[in-house]
């Protein structure tokens, strides 16, 4: 919509041939602009630009739809009314269904905690047949770190779904539709995902996988003066393409540690120290935060931190526009990822964003190497 | 050069000052067809020259006679206005109080927060807090909700909706005004979903033309009384090289907010990120968009975290004083939070 030409939005031809003539060619050019300029630049009333710019902005504005028309859309034309189910009861009623279509969803913890599991059991349920509760979809899995396992793959796939993978040719026919993409380095993943708009549009392509994200950047941004984010570019241009073909985005997210001067603190709480109650968190020996910053932090729509305190691994949600802040211990067994308990354990404050590594030296790998 | 300040195109004032019209008071007692001849124009041309010279001339009058300067108003006449000033209530009593009644409306508020502290949240209660009756003590208007991230949740709206329903048939016997038991109508969730209007944006051009086409809109659609932005700053944030350009976008963009919320009288809920900021030495929190952009909002909140519980502090408003309330966002929606000893603090 931003890259509208003016030639097609229908102004009166004397202003249009000037809008050319000044190489505007593009609402996003003429929007840019405020009024003065416009009239500076193409030497045209103030009323004139006025009413193009309002033409020019009527035209490129988005439509609108009631939210109840949105509700019985979705109701109607969506799986689920718009949601991937994870198989994993509590998460599921605590995501109104499962895994949103159009939003980012992201997974942040510890190496080794089970990031890489849930995605790899997570692609093989989108690909099931809708008979068995999947999407019947194509999966793009786009494996930075190199830790696709397409034999771990199958295995919780035999696990979870004996009956279907039983059946001739079926193992083959689900990991068919998952296509590995492996960038080296941010310039080709900007590649990748140029290619990956193209496929999403063409094909039945029902779910992104990228694992993970903070493997493409090297360097700290979680302080230190503001400066374009390196990956502000790919959210956007993710989130679009999300939006566009409703379809879930997972994203893995690794951690670093934590400063000790963690910023936390707004300029007018500074001043009122006395009044503030000591915050927890900074007094624990959880010591880690997720990578990429604040920036990244407030793109990704639900933000599930995957931790492990006293030897018990926790599955949270973090930040949703949906969900209570619910904790839910799990294990990684040759099934994939499963919840111990159900209901989960609501957690208060800040506590759901903290994340823990203590207790935590088992990783249990099925299968081969990374 | 007063000429130069007028707002005509670059040619015609060309024109004026080759002409020999360099000031307004020359051009105050010219006809426009003799305007015409000497500058070589259409006589419908010179007229405009001349209406946008009285129009200029009217709001520089220094004249101090008793009559009104054109356009505006005497501060007597405002304060009848602000006492008929109404509140969008944020259902959370204790915020309620500190914002004195509520979200204003014909003010530009602005709310920022980390993320998950409950934004998204705020904005979709007050999309459907607006709808409340006017029998039920609410506005009765009608919300538009401008996504920018996704964030919005179609389930959360409808949760949010079904607990403002079932809290007013709880209140309705109390509500029933005059003998006449007037019939309420009673709002079910799927009425408070039909009356949001949602848009998505999904890039920076695509928002400056929604928040030019708003005006338009909002003629046809007059009983939009609150328009919430969530959230402003993410397309700002993304692939912008020339920050004076964006500064001056962002400037454009808040002129017009503020002009809705005058002209309409609604109120306009601006959502806003947070980023670091370097300051006494250390890096601290701050709301995104820089300096120049905190001057666009009449009323500035901040949500942030103290301890476990989440607080709201009024950190900018030219009426209301300094403080902080603490709330709680539940299955219902934003409330009350359920300590035992909320107090509100002042600063």
């Amino acid at each position: 919509m931003a890259n509208k030409l003016i030639t097609e939005i229908g102004l009166p031809k004397s202003i249009g041939h000037i809008f050319a003539a000044r190489n505007i060619i593009t609402a996003k050019d003429a929007l840019s602009l405020t009024e003065f300029e416009l009239m500076e630049l193409l030497d045209v009333g103030l009323a004139q630009v006025k009413s193009s710019v309002a033409l020019i902005s009527e035209v490129t504005s988005p439509h609108y739809q009631t939210v109840q028309s949105l509700l019985e859309q979705r109701v109607q034309s969506e799986y689920l009314m718009g949601h991937l189910p994870t198989h994993l009861k509590g998460l599921d009623a605590a995501l109104c269904g499962g895994l949103p279509f159009g939003a980012l969803t992201e997974l942040v913890g510890p190496s080794g905690i089970g990031k890489t599991q849930f995605c790899l059991k997570i692609s093989l349920l989108a690909a099931l047949p809708s008979c068995y509760g999947g999407l019947d979809g194509h999966v793009i899995y786009i494996d930075v770190e190199s830790k696709f396992s397409s034999r771990r793959l199958i295995e919780i796939g035999i696990n979870s779904f004996p009956e279907i993978f039983c059946l001739e040719g079926m193992a083959k026919e689900m990991a068919g539709r998952i296509t590995v993409l492996r960038p080296g380095s941010l310039t080709e993943f900007t590649e990748s995902l140029q290619k990956v708009k193209v496929s999403v549009l063409q094909h039945q392509v029902k779910l992104l996988i990228i694992d993970s994200m903070a493997a493409l950047v090297s360097g700290e941004y979680e302080q230190g003066p503001q400066r374009q984010h390196p990956l502000a570019w790919h959210i956007s241009f993710i989130k679009s393409l999300a939006e566009f073909s409703r379809i879930p985005v997972v994203m893995t997210n690794q951690v670093r540690s934590r400063v000790a001067n963690q910023i936390s603190r707004y300029i007018f709480q500074a001043e009122s120290r006395e009044l503030m109650v000591e915050d927890n968190t900074e007094k624990f020996d959880s010591c880690l935060v997720a990578a990429l910053g604040i920036h990244w932090a407030h793109a990704v729509n639900i933000r599930l931190v995957l931790e492990s305190r006293s030897g018990q691994r926790f599955i949270k949600v973090a930040k949703s526009p949906m969900s209570p802040p619910l904790a839910f211990p799990f294990h990684v067994t040759s099934m994939g990822i499963i919840l111990l308990n159900d209901d989960g354990v609501e957690m208060e404050g800040s506590q759901i964003n903290a994340i823990d590594h203590q207790g935590h030296s088992d990783i249990i790998y099925h299968g081969d190497e990374r | 050069m007063e000429v130069l300040r007028l707002p005509l195109s670059a040619s015609q004032k060309g024109k004026l000052i080759s002409a020999g019209y360099t000031s307004i008071a020359s051009l105050s007692s010219i006809s426009p067809s003799h305007l015409a001849l000497e500058l070589k124009i259409s006589e419908t041309e010179a007229l405009e020259i001349l209406k946008s010279v009285s129009n200029g001339s009217r709001l520089e009058s220094t004249s101090n006679s008793h009559t009104i300067v054109n356009g505006a108003q005497s501060a007597w006449e405002m304060l009848q206005e602000e006492e008929t000033l109404v509140h969008i209530t944020t259902s959370c009593a204790d915020l309620d109080n500190i914002l004195g009644g509520g979200i204003s409306c014909k003010e530009v508020t602005e709310i920022g927060g980390v993320p998950g502290i409950g934004k998204t949240q705020l904005g979709i209660q007050l999309a459907v807090n607006v709808q409340i009756p006017y029998d039920y003590g609410g506005v009765g208007g009608k919300a538009i909700y401008i996504d920018t991230e996704g964030s919005f949740m179609v389930e959360r709206a409808l949760q949010i909706a079904e607990a403002c329903s079932a809290d007013m048939a709880e209140y309705s016997p109390l509500y029933r005004k005059g003998s006449q038991a007037c019939e309420a109508k009673m709002m079910q969730p799927k009425d408070f979903l039909e009356n949001i209007f949602y848009f998505r944006v999904c890039s920076y051009t695509e928002q400056i033309a929604l928040v030019n086409y708003l005006d338009k809109f909002i003629t046809e659609h007059k009983d939009v009384k609150a328009v919430i932005i969530d959230s402003i700053t993410f397309h700002f944030r993304q692939d912008f090289d020339d920050m004076a350009l964006r500064t001056r976008v962002l400037g454009g963009m808040a002129l017009n907010l503020m002009k809705l919320a005058r002209k309409f009288g609604l109120a306009v809920v601006i959502l806003n990120q947070v980023t670091t900021k370097y300051s006494d030495g250390s890096f601290r929190l701050a709301l995104a968009l820089g300096d120049s952009w905190s001057h666009a909002s009449t009323n500035r909140i901040i949500l942030h975290w103290n301890g476990n519980q989440r607080y709201a502090y009024i950190d900018k408003s030219p009426s209301l004083r300094s403080a902080s309330a603490p709330y709680s966002v539940t299955p219902e929606g934003i409330r009350n939070s359920a300590s035992n000893n909320k107090r509100i603090k002042n600063t």
